[in-house]
């Protein structure tokens, strides 16, 4: 497939380009220009690096929902064994924007539950993309209940724009099953680990991120809220997202400086679909370290600690009452 | 339209209009819903509820704290803690100012209000929405000031009771309100363990993360006549569905209906259902 490149990756673009018609005229002459060929290929790498290290919070949204970044049935297919899906909340329909089921992970039995969204217009549309109705959450939850029933580790793939705004979704309670999941998760007896690999929009993505330990890809993002909503309510103008971006702190860096999460998980230079293999390599590793480490804390310990810092959460000051 | 008003150019109109609308302050006010002119003691006497049509106008957070705890026994909890400006947050204004600048407007240091006292001598810990303050926005003081007050409900085995009107979680502290919906909905799994009950009273409007999280786990819920109420504000909804959206969506009365709501409390009465709501659950005497 060819990539397709964001606005500021244009050097890149026009690079590789040249890189590819270069390839194309040594494939038909008698002309060795293989070096040429190597040397742009490492000013592409360089200007690649050169790129990716500054990139702004508004660049890094835009790598976060890259069209062909990989989604969670990738990861699914790319990291898990003997995944079987599992559909339904059993009360009213099958959300396709959440998919889950039980598969291995090294071996291991785990239960896998993500968010997904479409590669192509009509699966995107299918995945409703990536936004969940209070029947994906209910079914998340439902699968949740199932790993601590059977003592399976749980691992959370994130990547939503955000909760689906619908008018059935309202009718069905769309905040009644946000609000159980993070009640329920919140208690669950079996460790959990959630790994935001796109987009973390606000509730729609806690719904299934309250873990005992939150990773985030590199470019990655977590927000309260979309850079674009926040600038339009907030700047008057969705123009200004680019601003809201850098403002809200929604970088897997930062959030690991403020201390809401817990670790940053390094992309293939370029980003995850630049090298999805690599990617899954990478992130398979971390997952192995930290389920490993979770499933060594006795359960009640584990609870505890979880418990423990969910009530840390906040940033606030104590004055001395009057 | 009478014929007269239909003969007039519109300029003139234009100068008739605004000078109807201009009710003076003080004395008298015109209710929104039923436009009926209403003397303001008596709204004052009547839980800020129109006498003539029932409209329940949105009412300060300590105004209803008033409403609900008996006079004696009250003491506030965790206004020790007060806002900072994590990510130093500036938009057309520093989010520094916007605290100040509602404190002062306000007269109070953030959003919710929670204090233990008694209901018709049922012990109770009420946490209470200030509306006006950034729109009852959740930050990571409403978050800590909820869970105090949870804790301060399980220490003296009290029923605990929150009244929302918020607009959701507060963006200008990013990422750390968003965690207050994870934190307060944890604290309750603490007060069910102990068997103590939870009420969450809804009222106009309860959105977003405020909606989507302890708003929506109360073991009873119950909502004031007429409350907005809903995950996603009803604009952005019309955006996403490019549909009108039905009559009285997510109104308290939309929410029964689908079964998210135990049932709607007028003010007038809500402490005394509550009260007996909180006896039988904690099996307590009834109080007259």
């Amino acid at each position: 497939m060819k990539t397709s490149f964001l606005d500021f990756e244009q050097p890149i673009a026009e690079l590789e380009s040249k890189i590819e018609e270069l390839r194309y005229v040594q494939d038909d002459s008698a002309l060795d220009i293989s070096n040429e060929i190597d040397q742009l290929q490492l000013k592409n790498r360089n200007l690649t690096k050169e790129i990716y290290s500054k990139l702004t919070a508004w660049q890094i949204s835009q790598v976060a929902r890259h069209p062909q970044r990989p989604y969670t049935l990738d990861y699914i297919q790319g990291m898990f064994t003997d995944f079987e899906e599992l559909h339904g909340d059993r009360a009213f329909a099958d959300d396709p924007a959440i998919v889950g089921g039980i598969a291995r992970f090294a071996g291991e039995p785990v239960v896998v539950i993500g968010h997904q969204k479409g590669r192509d217009v009509k699966e995107r549309q299918y995945r409703n993309f990536g936004m969940p109705r209070p029947e994906g959450y209910r079914k998340a939850l439902r699968l949740y209940r199932m790993a601590e029933k059977f003592g399976l580790p749980i691992i959370t793939l994130i990547d939503t724009p955000g909760a689906y705004p619908g008018i059935g979704a309202e009718e069905r309670g769309q905040s009644e099953a946000i609000a159980r999941n993070l009640y329920v998760m919140a208690e669950l007896k079996t460790p959990i680990i959630g790994v935001i690999i796109g987009e973390g929009g606000s509730g729609g993505a806690l719904a299934l991120g309250v873990v005992d330990h939150l990773m985030m890809l590199q470019y990655s993002t977590y927000s309260v809220i979309s850079p674009e909503g926040c600038a339009s309510i907030l700047w008057k103008s969705a123009d200004q997202a680019s601003v809201a971006a850098e403002t809200l702190a929604i970088t897997a860096p930062r959030l690991k400086t403020l201390g809401l999460i817990d670790r940053v998980v390094t992309e293939p230079m370029g980003g995850a679909h630049r090298s999805p293999e690599e990617m899954m390599q990478t992130l398979k590793r971390a997952l192995t370290d930290e389920l490993a480490r979770l499933k060594a804390k006795s359960l009640d310990h584990l609870i505890e600690q979880r418990f423990e810092r969910l009530m840390s959460y906040g940033s606030f000051k104590e004055v001395k009452p009057k | 339209m009478s014929w007269l008003q239909k003969l007039l150019p519109p300029k003139i109109k234009r100068a008739i209009g605004p000078s109807k609308k201009n009710v003076p302050e003080g004395l008298w006010s015109k209710c929104q819903s039923c436009e009926s002119v209403l003397y303001r003691t008596d709204l004052d006497l009547n839980a800020e509820v129109c006498p003539k049509c029932g409209f329940h106008n949105r009412i300060s957070a300590r105004a209803r704290l008033n409403l609900l705890l008996d006079e004696h026994g009250r003491s506030e909890i965790g206004s020790e803690v007060q806002p900072i400006d994590p990510l130093k947050f500036k938009d057309s204004k520093r989010y520094t100012e916007r605290i100040k600048q509602s404190q002062q407007e306000v007269g109070e240091t953030d959003s919710l209000i929670v204090m233990q006292g008694s209901m018709k001598s049922v012990p109770v810990v009420i946490a209470s929405f200030e509306f006006k303050f950034m729109g009852g926005s959740m930050g990571s003081v409403v978050g800590e000031r909820f869970v105090r007050g949870v804790q301060a409900a399980i220490e003296s085995q009290s029923a605990f009771i929150c009244i929302s009107a918020s607009g959701g979680a507060r963006m200008q502290e990013g990422l750390f309100s968003l965690m207050q919906m994870a934190k307060t909905s944890a604290a309750l799994t603490a007060l069910s363990k102990k068997g103590l009950p939870y009420i969450s009273v809804l009222t106009d409007p309860t959105m977003g993360g405020v909606s989507a999280s302890f708003a929506m786990l109360g073991d009873i819920i119950v909502a004031e006549p007429q409350a907005l109420i809903g995950f996603a504000g009803p604009r952005v909804i019309e955006q996403t569905v490019r549909e009108t959206l039905p009559d009285g969506f997510q109104r308290a009365e939309f929410l029964v209906e689908h079964g998210a709501v135990d049932m709607i409390i007028d003010r007038r009465e809500m402490k005394d259902k509550l009260a007996n709501i909180l006896t039988t659950l904690m099996r307590l005497p009834i109080t007259t």
